[in-house]
């Protein structure tokens, strides 16, 4: 019994991913090979966004409630790079609207100048609430006119239609520069004001971006955005697919007769092509996470590393070896939230399309945390781990949930009504449910599933 | 008509759709207000459950009610929530304190950060919370008020003054405020002359030198979960009965109750109401449109065409966002002097 645990413990990182992957090939296998690639990509993306947040919980205590806030501005980069411009909307309110928000710069820059040269206070705040009216007259106008063209089709401004790849760097520098603002206002004070600062940020860029239609459509979402990768009516219509593809089931087909096997062939070529797409993406996500776990390992294994560890674990001591404690939690901050912009940005990549409304805190915030703690905080290949592993659950616990509910159906009879009710609502128990994993990983296993290995220095 | 009566035209105006949704609004923001202060004295973290658990103290009182008014017993007029709100109350008291022995408790015991392991905890019991309510209720918005809407309504109003402009009183105003001083003079009783009470400052304000004293950490513990089901259920219900019932909307009022308390400073009570009330009048006055109240106000040649609002009403929850960065920047301690503003 002893034996067996210390091969568990020695090999935890590779048998726990070697079972993590069995369960995958195993759904892929029975359900479809497309449901498993797609668990797997939404887990690539979600790796990500849980090594960002890592970084800030796990190197250094800090508390972000606001992931879904910094997901959407990576989201809303994406349409902003990589969608053509709408060149009717600009012509009819492009100038104006850079007017106003030019006014509006400009008012804010002053009112920060002036409280800074201490001009009396009333004098800046009169400033700037007249600035504001202009910005605000000049942006409504604006904001009409751009949004009154063709509103079922575009009534925004569009991107800048570059390559969508553009947009992941783009996303994570937004998030990025949101972080920095929100951070050095709130770091150095009590470490609650971060993760209720947070918790407002996300909530506001999400008002803004679903009640301003000029910008992304708000409400109206956008769709078709371009790919980085090839489209699976392509790849159906393209030659050396198909070759493959028949190649692969020769022997199938030889004993199907000539007019079964084209038919056959162009199903086994459809399902490849999903296939191979999703294909496509995972290696795209491979390769972006594999990056960032390379950098921030080497980051962490450095001087740096140290340090950041030396201030999480001993504030005081830290501070008196002479190093700046706000200084680094604002940069830890912004690197880890810039790492979750980009994944946000690749997730709509994936998607294809932007929809604000599927921004809710419980899918981006809260899910994000349980992956986090449930791997192990500080440990980045746990964070990995805990992404697969939530991410699974929370595709599968749906299904699954039903499943139970209607086998119960079968068996009794009666209470049909509240069969029903059950089976509206289940969905709403996975936040129960996850709430509780938090909680009792949290109480038994702090260090979650591949807790840090270097946690004492 | 003469001038005089346009200004107490435009002042009736203001009054309706200003003043008095401000004024309960404040109300029901300060009673959540006074709930985070609690448990911030008490326990030292800041729960971030609050939200959610108002719409289970309210859950609770739909339920209750909806029970009530299918076995008719109601009084006529008066709203059955209300009626049902003792019986939620003990509910919403069993689940804080099952919450407590389950969740909170455990971290007391160790040494380590209070704050951060209590912020954690309280979001993992938010979304426990959030999940249970929208289980029973769905997400959907719904009312549940009954009984008479108003105390006295606009055409009421102006049939005894002659004004133009009307004043509406809703019972779910009324109740509000006067539940609310209510609510709060009992609390001040509580803390300053009772025994109890005064156990509890002494714990907040040094908890090693009241455990010396002898006072019994967990009957301060209790005491302080009791007086937040109270506040809590009280304030959610009388929410949801001037605004409607909806999950979401409780949990984003996380955002106006924490900015409250901030603004009035982290575990003063008094700081608490003047921060809820300031947040919910500068939410009202500043996404409310001015153009009829103008046109009151200024000669002709002066008429704004537009509705002059001026911030969006989309963005109420942006404004209380505002206010606690503004406080932050220029005065984090907030105005009645909190706490602390580093980790102790």
């Amino acid at each position: 019994m002893n034996n067996i645990k210390a091969i568990w413990e020695a090999n935890k990182v590779i048998a726990s991913f070697t079972i993590m992957g069995l369960i995958l090939l195993f759904v892929g296998m029975n359900q479809s090979w497309a449901l498993a690639l797609g668990i797997f990509n939404m887990s690539l993306i979600s790796a990500i966004m849980a090594l960002g947040v890592n970084i800030q919980w796990g190197y250094a205590g800090l508390f972000n409630v606001g992931i879904m806030g910094f997901a959407a501005l990576g989201g809303v980069s994406v349409v902003l790079i990589a969608q053509q411009p709408v060149t009717e909307a600009i012509d009819a309110g492009g100038m104006k609207m850079f007017l106003s928000l030019i006014i509006g710069a400009v008012t804010v820059i002053t009112g920060v100048l002036l409280n800074r040269r201490g001009v009396n206070k009333w004098l800046t705040a009169v400033v700037v609430v007249i600035g504001y009216l202009i910005t605000r007259y000049y942006f409504s106008e604006a904001a009409d006119l751009i949004e009154k063209v063709d509103p079922a089709i575009t009534g925004y401004l569009g991107g800048f239609g570059l390559p969508i790849a553009f947009s992941w760097i783009v996303g994570g520098l937004a998030a990025a520069g949101a972080a920095w603002w929100i951070g050095k206002i709130t770091l150095g004070l009590r470490t609650d004001y971060l993760a209720i600062a947070t918790l407002g940020i996300s909530e506001i860029i999400l008002y803004v971006i679903k009640n301003e239609d000029w910008f992304v459509r708000g409400l109206k979402n956008v769709y078709g955005l371009p790919r980085p990768v090839p489209y699976e009516v392509d790849m159906q219509q393209s030659e050396w697919f198909q070759n493959i593809i028949a190649w692969l089931h020769k022997s199938e087909l030889q004993l199907l007769t000539q007019s079964e096997q084209i038919d056959q062939l162009g199903i086994y070529v459809r399902e490849a092509a999903v296939v191979f797409v999703k294909l496509c993406y995972s290696s795209l996500f491979i390769a972006i996470l594999g990056a960032f776990i390379i950098l921030s390992n080497l980051a962490l294994n450095s001087p740096w590393g140290r340090k950041v560890r030396a201030i999480r674990d001993n504030e005081v001591a830290a501070s008196a070896m002479g190093k700046n404690i706000k200084r680094q939690h604002l940069q830890i901050f912004v690197i880890g939230s810039a790492i979750v912009g980009v994944a946000g940005a690749l997730l709509v990549t994936y998607d294809g399309i932007f929809i604000p409304t599927a921004y809710q805190p419980l899918r981006f915030t809260f899910l994000i945390w349980v992956m986090v703690i449930l791997g192990g905080s500080g440990n980045n290949l746990g964070s990995v781990l805990g992404a697969f592993i939530i991410w699974f659950i929370w595709i599968q616990a749906g299904p699954m949930g039903l499943w139970v509910v209607e086998m119960l159906g079968n068996n009794i009879q009666e209470g049909g009504v509240f069969l029903e009710f059950i089976e509206d609502r289940v969905h709403y128990l996975r936040l129960v449910f996850m709430g509780t994993i938090l909680l009792l990983i949290m109480r038994f296993s702090p260090g979650g599933i591949l807790p840090e290995k270097n946690k004492e220095l | 008509m003469s001038d005089s009566i346009d200004i107490i035209n435009a002042f009736a105006l203001l009054t309706n759709f200003v003043i008095l949704p401000a004024l309960s609004y404040g109300s029901q923001l300060a009673l959540g207000a006074l709930a985070v202060t609690l448990v911030y004295s008490i326990l030292r973290f800041s729960n971030f459950a609050q939200g959610d658990s108002m719409a289970f103290g309210t859950m609770l009182v739909i339920l209750i009610s909806g029970y009530m008014i299918s076995k008719g017993w109601t009084i006529t007029g008066f709203p059955t929530a209300i009626l049902a709100i003792p019986l939620a109350l003990v509910g919403m008291s069993i689940y804080l304190l099952l919450m407590d022995r389950l969740v909170y408790r455990h971290y007391r015991g160790i040494k380590i950060k209070q704050s951060i392991v209590g912020i954690t905890a309280s979001i993992g019991v938010m979304f426990i919370t959030g999940g249970i309510v929208r289980f029973f209720l769905g997400a959907s918005a719904q009312r549940f008020g009954d009984g008479e809407r108003f105390i006295f309504s606009v055409r009421e109003f102006k049939a005894f003054t002659g004004l133009q402009q009307g004043i509406a009183l809703k019972t779910s105003q009324f109740l509000t405020i006067t539940l609310a001083i209510l609510l709060v003079a009992f609390l001040f009783y509580f803390l300053q002359k009772t025994k109890t009470g005064k156990a509890m400052r002494a714990y907040s304000d040094n908890k090693e030198l009241a455990l010396l004293s002898g006072i019994d950490p967990d009957k301060v513990v209790r005491i302080t979960w009791l007086l937040v089901a109270l506040f809590t259920t009280i304030a959610g219900t009388l929410y949801g009965l001037d605004k409607g019932f909806a999950p979401q909307q409780y949990h984003l009022l996380l955002l106006p109750i924490f900015a409250s308390v901030i603004v009035g400073g982290i575990g003063s009570p008094i700081g608490a109401i003047a921060g809820a009330f300031l947040v919910a009048f500068s939410e009202i006055f500043l996404t409310y449109a001015y153009k009829k109240f103008l046109i009151y106000l200024l000669p002709l040649s002066m008429h704004p065409n537009s509705l002059v609002q001026l911030i969006g009403t989309e963005y109420k929850y942006a404004i209380s966002f505002v206010i606690l960065i503004i406080v932050l920047l220029i005065k984090p301690t907030g105005l009645f002097k909190g706490k602390v503003i580093v980790d102790e």
